[in-house]
């Protein structure tokens, strides 16, 4: 499967009679908007806000990130088996408005949903402060429960990035990068003097509000499964989460899942990266262990020398972690894992829930708990009414000035386990 | 002007004497002696050891707070900005005695202290998360190597240089976890080192995990119409008004009550003290956590020898690892006194 993701870059963004893009600019049309999300009438209104790098804005609590993007050619429509027909996705053409994002938020459906700053010290733990974000502010009706509010929301978002990335269809991209996995042996064939490497994605599935949906199915239903690693570049895997803001996968995020394309940078080089399997995070333990049986088996099964295991969430997934590194390592494998840590404000305790002298190595997106002030914004897109709220607040965490004293772990994105960013942490 | 710094060392390093002088008491003495000389000399003028406070290893742990007391009376007098200890390699009590007696300094005198040991030596254990503590070599060999990097941290400490970091400044690493901003992305770093892995070259995991506790379950009892059954909870249930105010949440002691004439544990006479789950089962009959009355039926029945008369409740919530070793090693022992053969544990 051969995917060609041509990048159109944006720089800037801002409202206009149409929505399109000129000379990198991103222009958004405010009614069209408007009145696609207000199509749902689950949904009473909604705002239509910019946000741009450097402005004195804070966007909270925010639910998820999309990145704009179109398919060219190739088989389906973005976001397969949610807003389009169940194709197989990841071969052909893709493009991408690469530098802006659709940022749902609004009043909030759990208690973990996040913040992001566009300036000051928390946009250096954000990497959504990086681009020009449409955000949309969504109201709910009267009574709406909350499950449907977040499909309400989660449904809104996905459709404005596929209403926005339309525009990207005809233009010539900026740059266009070429993926290339090819039929398992064909693959291996390739590069027979390399080790083959593959990657066991764990997705977040502990329910009540901690979802993720593959090509439209709940992730808890399915058993692990093999995957090509274009198909998460078209949106195959999207979030449903209000998991921890700073640990969740946005759907940015799988749209840009960081180990692939690192995976791929080197493929070829220091060895063959001939796979993907995704698996889930169920709370129950008999599922916890057939889908760790399943990640190894498969591992096994394609030959694997090395596999980069990322985790999502924290606490109870630690165990479906540490289980998949024991039994894949078990077979004969290495093993690297992507996780967080909550090591406590003070950096004292132990950082996961579970631990196993085979995860031998590991690298970490940063402890969740370690505290930050966030000085107060000229604008707040959303609200803050509930920063005492949110995973990572506390009574008294919102200041009568309007400044914030939060542990990281409520910033969106902040501890990735995709190893998104930079942040990480040592012992001192 | 030179900083002014104090030196701790043993008997031994003051050249009064091996074992069979370890007795002797806390003296001090002005300027540097011994190892000293040579912090002294790392220091380059930028400090300077002000007194030495010598110390036998045997009084110094057979008399740990006398000790402790009467050194901090002697060096009290000196102002300095520093304490060092050792270094004390891997002899084990005078690593004891460098980190009780700079943890003393530096809580009391609120000023840096630093000491030296080997990495296995049972201070390391006992101090690493309060002390600055310098890994050294197992024996005094390593000397020459242990000075300079001590002088060198405390110089640092002293003036307040913040950003230390146990792989450039050669301390052993005190388990708090802190933030930094690395040079390369996590998913840059994760690749890095699966190539690494897979070409059996060195790599460095950013996380050591941390080696659990875990207990294999004893071995099941042969006769159970013979055997005396114990109930032990973290469940939190305590006699009604919790007399003895076990905390809801990170629990600092455990209740220890009698049920000899107790059928069972109903809501009009026990509660749960926990703070971390709904307790409105739990109080409605509180057997369902510490199921005595299901024991005493198989006790009448005789499928079960006797309950033991009393059970043990603390409060699981929160509660540190550290403090829940202490509860179990007591009740531990008394139920292995009061001839208990098992016991059942229950959680919540």
């Amino acid at each position: 499967m051969k995917l060609e993701i041509g990048n159109i870059i944006i720089k800037d963004v801002k409202f206009g009679i149409e929505t399109k893009v000129d000379n990198q600019m991103l222009f958004i049309n405010r009614d069209e908007i408007e009145a696609l999300v207000l199509k749902d009438d689950r949904i009473k209104g909604v705002s239509i806000e910019l946000a741009r790098p450097g402005d004195s804005t804070r966007i909270t609590p925010v639910k998820d990130v999309i990145e704009p993007r179109v398919k060219v050619s190739g088989n389906g429509a973005i976001f397969p088996g949610v807003i389009s027909k169940v194709d197989t996705v990841g071969s052909g053409r893709t493009h991408v408005l690469k530098g802006a994002a659709i940022v749902t938020c609004g009043k909030i459906v759990g208690f973990q949903e996040g913040i992001i700053d566009m300036s000051g010290p928390g946009a250096d733990y954000t990497p959504f402060s990086n681009l020009q974000n449409v955000c949309l502010v969504i109201e709910p009706i009267e009574g709406l429960k909350q499950y449907e509010y977040e499909h309400a929301a989660r449904m809104a978002g996905l459709k404005v990035a596929d209403y926005v990335g339309q525009v990207a269809k005809d233009l010539e991209p900026d740059e266009v990068e070429v993926f290339e996995t090819k039929a398992i042996q064909e693959q291996v064939k390739a590069y027979p003097e390399l080790p083959k490497v593959g990657y066991i994605y764990m997705l977040q599935t502990q329910g009540l509000l901690h979802d993720t949906y593959v090509y439209g199915v709940d992730a808890k239903q399915i058993i692990p499964t093999i995957m090509y690693p274009t198909e998460i570049m078209d949106g195959a895997i999207i979030s449903g989460n209000c998991v921890s803001a700073c640990d969740k996968n946005t759907t940015y995020h799988h749209q840009n899942n960081p180990i692939i394309k690192y995976l791929y940078a080197r493929h070829g080089k220091d060895f063959n990266f001939t796979g993907v399997i995704i698996t889930n995070e169920n709370v129950y333990l008999a599922d916890k262990e057939r889908s760790s049986n399943m990640t190894a088996k498969l591992s096994e099964y394609f030959g694997f020398d090395g596999v980069i295991i990322s985790q999502e969430g924290f606490g109870n997934p630690d165990t479906d972690l540490i289980m998949n590194c024991k039994k894949i390592e078990a077979a004969n494998i290495k093993t690297v894992i992507v996780t967080d840590e909550y090591a406590g404000r003070d950096g004292l305790s132990q950082s996961l829930a579970d631990a196993d002298v085979k995860a031998d190595a590991v690298v970490t997106g940063g402890n969740a708990n370690e505290v930050i002030v966030l000085p107060p914004m000229a604008k707040i897109i959303g609200t803050d009414a509930y920063i005492n709220k949110v995973a990572g607040g506390f009574d008294g965490s919102l200041r009568s000035d309007g400044s914030i004293e939060v542990e990281i772990q409520a910033i969106t994105g902040s501890t990735n386990e995709l190893g998104f960013n930079k942040l990480t942490t040592k012992s001192i | 002007m030179a900083y002014k710094v104090i030196h701790y060392i043993n008997q031994f390093f003051a050249n009064i004497g091996g074992e069979e002088m370890a007795h002797v008491t806390p003296e001090i003495r002005e300027g540097a002696v011994g190892p000293g000389l040579g912090i002294n000399k790392a220091f380059k003028g930028e400090a300077e050891i002000v007194c030495t406070v010598i110390c036998g290893d045997s009084y110094f742990n057979e008399n740990t707070e006398a000790a402790t007391k009467e050194i901090l009376e002697l060096i009290k007098p000196y102002e300095a900005d520093a304490f060092i200890a050792g270094p004390a390699f891997n002899a084990g009590r005078y690593g004891t005695a460098c980190g009780t007696i700079a943890k003393a300094v530096q809580e009391t005198m609120h000023i840096p202290a630093v000491t030296g040991m080997y990495i296995e030596n049972p201070g390391v254990d006992m101090f690493k998360k309060e002390l600055y503590i310098v890994e050294t070599s197992n024996a005094a060999v390593g000397m020459r190597k242990a000075l300079p990097k001590m002088s060198a941290l405390t110089l640092k400490l002293m003036s307040n240089e913040a950003d230390l970091d146990p792989t450039i400044d050669g301390y052993i690493p005190r388990g708090i976890r802190k933030n930094y901003f690395a040079e390369l992305t996590g998913a840059e770093r994760a690749v890095d080192m699966l190539v690494k892995k897979l070409n059996d070259e060195s790599y460095t995991t950013e996380y050591p995990m941390p080696v659990f506790d875990r207990i294999e379950p004893g071995k099941a009892i042969k006769d159970l119409s013979k055997a005396k059954i114990a109930l032990v909870t973290s469940g939190g249930i305590v006699p009604k008004d919790n007399p003895d105010r076990i905390e809801s949440s990170s629990a600092s002691k455990y209740g220890t009550y009698n049920i000899e004439s107790v059928l069972n544990l109903t809501g009009d006479n026990y509660e749960t003290a926990h703070g971390g789950y709904d307790p409105v089962y739990a109080n409605d009959e509180p057997d369902r956590v510490v199921p005595l009355d299901v024991l005493r039926d198989l006790e009448k029945e005789g499928v079960i020898g006797s309950i033991h008369p009393y059970f043990y409740s603390t409060v699981g919530n929160g509660t540190a690892v550290k403090s829940s070793k202490e509860f179990s090693l007591e009740i531990a022992e008394k139920l292995r006194q009061d001839g208990v053969d098992a016991v059942i544990l229950t959680s919540t």
